[in-house]
């Protein structure tokens, strides 16, 4: 079985546990949207969202759900130990690593779908205005995230205390991604978009993902135990 | 060894008397016309900070030796290092603010510089929480963290120059009276003195932890 083939079917086995019990995309999404209300409380005043909220909500229930989701993916495959049957399987590390990835990676990109939206709705936001450019800096500061989550996620699976430990470790360590990813889409959602600042946001974004998922392949292997 | 135990009380002694005629040679630096008697704290903030991110360096290569060799030493090297990021980012981030209230007139500014301090003594606080929370098999989890911890710290030191500051630059080293340079490398040194020598104190309490535990499972078997 060929590299990618491997990744894929990793991927097809997480996608089809989701599409069956669809547990992680209801309890996500919903979470999410309740984050996005609790926000809105704080940051709608008189009627009126303060400044770049809109943006800053929408990536904070990007990170709180995303966590939530690695939480409970990496916990399906603790209960039944069937990460160590992954782990045993005669793959290559870095093709389970990335068919993790690639299966949290969509869960995540189906919750910003409706997300997204969302805070659009109730905060007046213009997300359609440039739709390329946001998409693509959720897509790029998903990867991010979600490239260091999984990694994390999957390491502290037989760790004491994983609950409170996988955001006491992902979130300073994903804050690069979340300041260009809120940044990013501040400028433009603003009152005066500035697109050229969104795409170096972008860029910036780009680079911290080749960083962060060249040092997760790296560092799952013997993270994993060879 | 005997050149080991040695070594630590020479370096402490050492440190020790720099940081005792430290405040001699600050107080005959002059005055900064602007901040007054506050700027002084530049000479303890700055060493600090420049410990902290050596210590940071320090324990993400250990960590990337570990993961690749899992040698013992360089896990011992990791965590003691960690620690000392803890200990010398709390110096930086406590003489940090007292300075800003002076010359910002508030205790904290919401800087690309301050933020990207603030972020990488998290990551190694959260490294620390690691090690003391996740239980047996902590070390190469850690390991992990000290490599990511470490290659948040570019990030850290260029962010100055892309995003944009209030934080004195970089090169305000090099823009120095003579007269300050001197303490200024006086306190540097004094500062990365006293820390190999709490690095080395924290190993070998590591070392004599490691050979405990060999024991006690010597004696089990």
């Amino acid at each position: 079985m060929g590299f990618l083939q491997t990744v894929w079917t990793i991927a097809r086995k997480d996608l089809v546990i989701e599409a069956r019990s669809r547990e992680l995309a209801y309890t996500t999404l919903f979470f999410a949207v309740s984050v996005v209300l609790v926000f809105s409380f704080s940051f709608v005043v008189e009627g009126v969202a303060l400044t770049d909220a809109a943006s800053g909500i929408l990536w904070v229930a990007i990170a709180f759900s995303g966590t939530l989701a690695l939480g409970r993916t990496f916990e399906r495959e603790r209960q039944a130990d069937t990460l160590k049957a992954l782990l045993l399987s005669p793959v290559e590390r870095p093709a389970i690593y990335l068919g993790k990835l690639a299966g949290v990676l969509l869960l995540m990109l189906v919750v910003e779908a409706v997300v997204a939206p969302v805070v659009g709705l109730l905060f007046q936001a213009p997300i359609g205005r440039a739709p390329l450019l946001l998409v693509g800096l959720l897509m790029a500061g998903t990867l991010g995230f979600a490239a260091v989550g999984t990694l994390f996620a999957a390491m502290l699976i037989r760790a004491q205390s994983r609950d409170v430990l996988l955001p006491v470790l992902l979130y300073p360590i994903t804050v690069p991604l979340v300041i260009a990813g809120v940044r990013g889409t501040a400028a433009i959602l603003a009152v005066e978009p500035n697109l050229a600042v969104a795409q170096a946001w972008l860029s910036m974004l780009v680079f911290f993902d080749a960083v962060f998922v060249t040092l997760a392949l790296w560092v799952f292997g013997p993270v994993m135990g060879e | 060894m005997p050149s080991r135990s040695k070594l630590i009380p020479g370096l402490l002694a050492v440190a020790a008397v720099m940081f005792a005629a430290a405040p001699f040679l600050i107080d005959a630096a002059p005055y900064e016309a602007s901040m007054g008697l506050i700027q002084r704290i530049f000479y303890y903030h700055v060493p600090s900070a420049i410990v902290m991110f050596l210590s940071a360096f320090v324990c993400g290569i250990a960590s990337a030796v570990y993961m690749a060799k899992r040698s013992p030493g360089a896990d011992a090297t990791a965590v003691s290092a960690a620690e000392l990021v803890v200990v010398f980012g709390l110096i930086v981030l406590v003489t940090g603010p007292i300075w800003a209230r002076k010359a910002w007139g508030v205790w904290w500014q919401w800087d690309a510089r301050l933020t990207s301090a603030l972020v990488l003594w998290l990551i190694f606080v959260s490294y620390m929480m690691l090690r003391r929370f996740a239980g047996a098999g902590s070390e190469m989890l850690a390991a992990a963290v000290g490599v990511f911890g470490m290659a948040n710290v570019p990030f850290v030191y260029w962010s100055v120059n892309v995003w944009r500051t209030i934080h004195p630059n970089t090169n305000v080293v090099k823009s120095l009276s003579p007269e300050m340079r001197l303490p200024f490398a006086w306190c540097a040194v004094a500062f990365l003195i006293l820390y190999v020598a709490l690095l080395l104190t924290r190993l070998r309490l590591e070392r004599s932890q490691m050979a405990l535990e060999a024991a006690y499972a010597e004696i089990e078997d």
